[in-house]
Parts: structure tokens; sequence; C-alpha cells
């Protein structure tokens, strides 16, 4: 069931890990199968992966897969995107931000693994669990810090909070609260792409759109609508599942159904059903999500069209930080906090000299440095006034309407002090 | 009291939309200028000026295109589009599967990152499958990404009750829409404004929900020339009055002068105002005329419960209540589904006798004018 992906190609068959005994037990309890049998089953994977040379098991002496450059800026990355969601914990408890925050500790290697090889100019979709892919992006830990303390200096100007990042200098096109509204939006940014080299005759526009979300998004029929879109219209999107087993408490293997024959309910199937290659990827391992992400990165900007990645990752927390988390085993939790994506990439990179124990602590320095900064300035920036309230309703103000004088309503003395009122206040005497 | 029998064109002082943008005039121009305009121009069909107004402003900017349900090939369910594929490709006009919520995401997101798409539905019920993106996305997301992003998107179609369409073909969305936060709602009702108003939508930079009815493709009259584009914010005076105002739009503008036909040979004096904008009301228009008139019925094609009325008369109620002689009366569709049998199908909505009935009843008797 749980599939590392180590080195194959189309069609190669890959040998599956011993399903454990506990394993066993949950797949009965949580799925009503009965107990899958023990030993190894053969399964045929499509991936689009090309073959590794080397296994990340090999002696330090082969060849790395990315250049010390990269190593370091995917670690600082991870590193940031875990110290940022862990302070964010810290400082929900401590009153200073509110609602439903959703974190992504475990999960770095996704975000990491597929944005850090995006262009400025290529844009990025999430759901709630935005942050971190907000901050792949580029945007600043103070934006993201400050919109989540609901301040005016947010990237939101403190509108949208912790399910809505925005940012139009970094192409993050959100950040959505239901699940799978994203995914046509991402779509449409990749149609624009599309739209600019077919339509619009500028041969540079190659610019393509990932969209993350998880394994509960699967079921939601936008999901569906836009992966039949997406192959027809060969646009350059890419559809990134970051299966982490779980929708809040409901597991994947409750909520969805198995393919004809399969034993496990596989998302990265339902490509090749809609016509786009579909990959499964191991989504604790950074450098693996790197390299499936730029083979569909570079297939969407030749104009081949769409890909399905479906990675297998973990939250280490609960599903918000109002979640208590009762429902997953303490064995499951311990199984993938072993698979931690932040050490295994350093073990790598010492282990294939693409950095020292100093550089990594540096990194890991600068990181706390930024993530104590953000909270400073959060803290300290100011909370939006009144009359912020009614500023970003229209882009045109217009859309407010002609008042009785004749007036458009946005012309009108006061309105930018947040008065929506259609009627004279209370107690205000007419002649 | 008798009726004027001079109707003069409602042309005034009016707000232009932007410095440059003409004023539309309403459907009851003076006779002289109708006579020279009719020289010149042809008379069209409604579809056939909507497609004008998406043909004029595609050529304008190449960032215009149409997404929807049979608008390429087949030119559309109502002609709309018709043949402008040909002319502006598979992908400026684009044939969308039948994936309402996805594909009006997929136009908010392109017009998110710079296109400014129309996405039709192909009966205004159908957007109810989409509504997901239309609240969050389309209204909300300007608001939501603190003004980064604007969604200059148009979203039209067909709607209200037809010839015996059943329950489900023949429904009035307006309503149900018009408490989200962030959109514009216009109902366009003849051949000149449904030109000039589709423009003006396609230009603005907010998204607008354009409703067409189902029953005026095929009504005649003149549309405007490229330049004009009309005022998204401005009601229309059709018939100015002084008896009594009646606030309409859409098709049942027309009920309501068939009305004022009846009406005028009894010797009242209404005055007709067709809303146009039905989010946000144009209250200068509204406030001028229940002080002229000093009572006001709402004739509409929405439910009675939570409907476009339900909403005027509460505003008319709060910002006019001294200007009022008489409570506002409402004249809306029964809160029931629109039943396929002619008979209950007419019984649904508001038909010109009631119109008749309610201004009789709110202005009181008149001695009618000598045939």
């Amino acid at each position: 069931m749980l599939m590392v992906v180590r080195s194959c190609a189309a069609g190669d068959t890959v040998l599956l890990k011993e399903v454990p005994a506990r394993m066993q037990t949950m797949l009965k309890q949580r799925s009503g199968l009965r107990a899958a049998q023990p030993g190894r089953r053969v399964v045929k994977v499509r991936a689009v992966a090309a073959p590794l040379k080397t296994s990340t098991s090999a002696p330090s002496s082969s060849k790395a897969l990315v250049t010390p450059e990269v190593a370091k800026d995917l670690y600082y990355d991870m590193v940031l995107g875990r110290e940022f969601e862990e302070m964010c914990a810290q400082m929900y408890y401590r009153g200073k931000m509110f609602g439903f925050v959703h974190l992504y500790s475990g999960q770095e290697a996704v975000s990491s693994g597929v944005i850090r090889l995006l262009r400025p100019d290529d844009h990025v979709v999430s759901t709630y669990r935005d942050h971190v892919h907000a901050l792949s992006k580029g945007v600043s830990a103070r934006e993201v810090m400050a919109e989540l303390f609901g301040k005016k200096t947010g990237c939101c100007r403190g509108q949208g909070g912790s399910m809505h990042m925005f940012s139009s200098k970094h192409n993050v096109l959100g950040g959505y609260a239901f699940i799978g509204e994203g995914i046509p939006v991402g779509l449409g940014a990749a149609f624009q792409s599309k739209y600019r080299r077919d339509v619009l005759g500028d041969e540079s526009a190659d610019s393509v759109t990932c969209s993350f979300f998880g394994d509960g998004t699967c079921n939601v029929g936008q999901f569906y609508e836009s992966l039949n879109m997406a192959a027809l219209y060969k646009l350059p999107h890419i559809f990134v599942v970051e299966n982490n087993l779980w929708a809040i408490g409901m597991s994947h293997l409750r909520a969805t159904s198995r393919t004809s024959g399969d034993e496990h309910p596989y998302i990265y199937k339902k490509g090749p059903a809609f016509g786009m290659p579909g990959v499964l990827v191991d989504g604790m391992d950074v450098l693996k999500v790197r390299q499936v992400a730029q083979e569909a990165v570079e297939r969407a900007r030749r104009g081949e069209g769409p890909t399905l990645i479906e990675a297998e990752t973990y939250r280490f927390r609960g599903h918000s930080l109002a979640d208590p988390d009762e429902l997953r085993s303490k064995d499951e939790k311990a199984k993938y906090l072993a698979r931690d994506p932040i050490p295994q990439l350093k073990k790598y990179m010492l282990e294939h000299g693409l950095a020292t124990e100093a550089d990594i602590k540096a990194l890991e320095d600068k990181v706390a440095e930024v993530v104590e900064d953000c909270v400073k300035f959060a803290d300290e920036s100011p909370k939006p006034e009144r009359g912020q309230l009614l500023e970003n309703v229209f882009a045109d103000p217009r859309g407010f309407g002609i008042a009785e004088d004749g007036r458009y309503r946005y012309q009108q003395a006061g309105f930018s002090s947040g008065t929506a009122v259609v009627s004279p206040p209370i107690g205000f005497l007419w002649h | 009291m008798l009726a004027s029998r001079n109707v003069r064109a409602a042309a005034g002082p009016r707000v232009a939309a932007a410095p440059g943008q003409r004023v539309i005039l309403s459907a009851r121009a003076g006779r002289r200028a109708l006579t020279a305009a009719k020289a010149q121009k042809k008379e069209i069909m409604m579809w056939e000026a909507l497609r004008e107004a998406i043909d004029e402003e595609m050529e304008r900017d190449p960032t215009v295109c149409v997404m929807g349900e049979d608008v390429g090939h087949y030119g559309g369910s109502y002609k709309c589009t018709y043949g402008l594929y040909k002319k502006y490709g598979d992908m400026r006009v684009l044939d969308t599967p039948i994936c309402e919520n996805g594909f009006m995401g997929m136009g908010v997101g392109a017009a998110m990152t710079g296109l400014r798409p129309i996405v039709e539905g192909m009966n205004m019920g159908f957007l109810l499958l989409a509504f997901n993106q239309i609240s969050n996305n389309c209204g909300m997301l300007h608001y939501t990404s603190g003004g980064q992003f604007k969604v200059p998107m148009v979203i039209r179609g067909p709607g209200g009750v037809g010839r015996q369409l059943g329950a489900e073909h023949s429904q009035r969305l307006e309503s149900y829409f018009q408490s989200i936060p962030g959109v514009q709602l216009v109902a366009c009702s003849t051949v000149r404004n449904s030109k000039a108003l589709l423009k003006a939508a396609i230009r603005s930079d907010n998204p607008i929900i354009f409703f067409e009815h189902v029953l005026l493709y095929n009504v005649k009259g003149e549309a405007g020339d490229a330049d004009e584009v009309a005022c998204l914010e401005r009601a229309e005076v059709v018939r100015e009055g002084t008896d009594v105002s009646i606030f309409t739009y859409s098709r049942m503008r027309y009920v309501v002068m068939q009305a004022v036909n009846d009406l005028v040979k009894k010797g009242y004096n209404p005055e007709v105002i067709d809303l146009i904008s039905l989010k946000p009301f144009d209250m200068e228009t509204i406030a001028k005329s229940v002080k002229k008139t000093r009572k006001a019925i709402i004739v509409e094609e929405c439910m009675k419960t939570g409907g476009i009325g339900a909403s005027l008369s509460a505003v008319i109620n709060e910002s006019l209540f001294n200007e009022l002689d008489h409570e506002v009366i409402r004249l809306s569709s029964q809160d029931v589904p629109t039943a396929y049998a002619y008979e209950l199908e007419a019984a649904t909505i508001v038909q010109s006798s009631q119109v008749v009935e309610a201004v009789e009843r709110v202005c009181g008797g008149r001695v009618p004018v000598a045939v």
C-alpha cells in the first residue's frame, strides 16, 4: 500500500514493502476490507520520472541529484516552513491569531520540492493549508505572519487570514477555504498562459500553474471537472495531490473507493483515466518530489498538457489547531515522523558533500532569525482602520451605486469610514 | 386629472459613467429623434444586439473571450455568439464541457490573471451549479486578496419564466445572487439597453451578473453604435408620470407597459422606471420618482420571498418613508415552482391586469379619458 518510488520508468513493476500486521488491522477496521495478505505484492506503476541513476542508499561517492545551491535552498525553505508553522501554533495558543489555522508541518517536501523550481511568473493555487506554499513561492514571512495576526500589513491587508493567502507579486492565487474551489481557478491561470501564447501571439508565454490540494479534495466534483478540462484543452496545469491520508477525521481509505482490482484507493490513477500522466511519489523525500515535478513542469511548458502528481505525505499535527487528532494511531504518526523530510535532506547533503554541518547550522540560524523577526513585525504592525472596510469590495467603486443626491456613493464624504448603510442611521431626523 | 399624452425623452442631467461615454436615451425617445434614427438604423433583435456587443468588444480588446456550453460551434443556444468562433477561433469562443462550477472557476482564474472572460450560463438556472464559484470567488476574491486581484468577468445568460419550460428552466436567479458582496446585477430589457449595457459590463472591472430573459431575445428595436456604452448603475425612466411610480425590470417592463396602455385610457398617469441595475439600486432615480408620485409599486418576476422587490421595498421604506402616501406594493411571482401547465404558469407570474388593479387600488378612482 505505501509505496516508495525509487527508480522506475513508465510501465516498470515495483515491489511493495511488506504490509505490516498493524497496517492490516487498520485496513480491516477502517475500510471493512479483509486483511491484506502478508507477503509481497507486485503492482504496475505508471510514472513519468526518468530512471534514477542512483538510489538514496548509495554510498556518498555517487553523484548527487542536485547542486549544493539547490540543496541549500530546499533545506532552507523546508526549515522555514517548519519553523514558521510551529511558531503559528505558539502564537495561536497565545491568542495572537484566531479562527481556523491549518498547519503544514510534515509536508514541507512537497511545497519545497515543487514550488522552488517554479519561475516567478508561474502561478500557485492552494487550499486552506497554504502558509508554506506562500512562503515557498516567495511571499515574505513578515507579510504572512502579519496576515495571520490580522494586521493591515498582511499580504491581504488582514482581510484574508490564514486560509486566503494571496500575492499578486509572487503569483499566489490563494488560499481557499472550500477545498476544490481553487483548482478551477488554477486552470484559469493556465488557460491565460496558453491564451497569451496561442491567441495573443506571445511565443515566450509558457508559464505553468500548480494547484495543491489533499486527498479529501479528490472526491469533490470540481476536481474531476478540472481534470477533464485540463486534459481537453492541454492546459499547462499541474495537479499536486498532497495525500496525507486524512481529511480531518476521515481516513482516505474510508472516503475513497478503489479502482476495480486494487487494494488501495490510488489517486494518481485518475490521471490516465482523463488522459494525462499520473505519478505517485514519496512526498516525504524532497528530491524525489522535485524530480517528478521537474518533469511535469517541463511537459507543461512544452505544451504537452497537465500532469497529476500524488505525493504520499503526512501532517504531523492535527487537521487544524482546533483538531484533537484522536483518530490517527500513534504508530502511524511515529512511522511518518521517522520519515521527516528535513533530517532526510540534511543527511543527504552531508553524505554527498553538498553542505557542511556549519552551513546547515547557518541556514537554521537564518530561519530562526527570520521567524523571530516576522513575529515582531506582525506584533508591532497596526490593525486595519475602520475606513478600510469597504475599500476592496469592488475594483471599481461605482459598484456601490448612485446615492439619492446623484453622486456615486463612494464619492460621498465619510464613505470610506466604513458605512455601508443604504438607509440613514437610526436617530437621523428627516426634514 | 387627465393623462398627459406627450411623452418627453427622458434624457436629462444624467451622470455619465465616465468622461466620454454617451448617455443612453430611454426607450420612448422623442418622435423626431426616432424618425431620424430609424432612417439610419435598422431594427434588429435582442440576440443580434447582444451578439454585436460581444463582437465589438472582442474586436476592441483581445483579452475579451467567451466561455460556455455550446457558445462556439453551435453559436449559443440563443444565438448570442453565432458565428463568432469562425472569426475569433476556438480558444476565444470556448466550448466548455458541462461543468458549470468548473468553468466558472476557470473564468475567475483567467480574469484574475489578465483576461476578461464572458461566461455564459446556457440557462441562468444552471448557474446554481456554479454558486460556489460565483459567491466565493467571483464576488469575494477582490476583497479577500486585499485588492490584489480583480475579477473583470461578465456572467450572462437567459433566465426568467418562458413558455411552459417547467420549474427548473424558469428560474429567477437575481434574488439568489443579490446578497453576494462584490458583484453587480444588471438586467437588460430592450435591444438598445441590452447592447449598451453588455458593452459596459464587459469593460467594467467588477464582476457583473448580466440577466437576459428567455422571451426577450426576439424583441426588435434599434441598437446603438460601437461607442454607445451605458451606465451600469443607472435606472431607466421608461415613462414619466405623476400618479404612481412603478419599478420593474426585464420582461415585466413589457407587462407593465401593456398595463399602462389600459391605465392611460382609464385616466391614470403612471411613471415607469426600469431598474436596470438590480444591485446596486439607482437611489437618485428611485428617490426622485417616489418624491414626485408618493406611491410605489414594484412589479417583478422574482418570487415574493427574498426577491429584488423585497430589497427595494425595504430600502424605499427606510429612506423614503415620509415621502410615501401608501405602503409599497409588491407584485411578484408566487412562491411556487413554475408549473408546466399553461394556466398554472400564468397564475404564477404577474399579469398586466394585476398591475392595473394595483394602480387603481393605490391611486383611487379616476375619470376615464373620453374615447
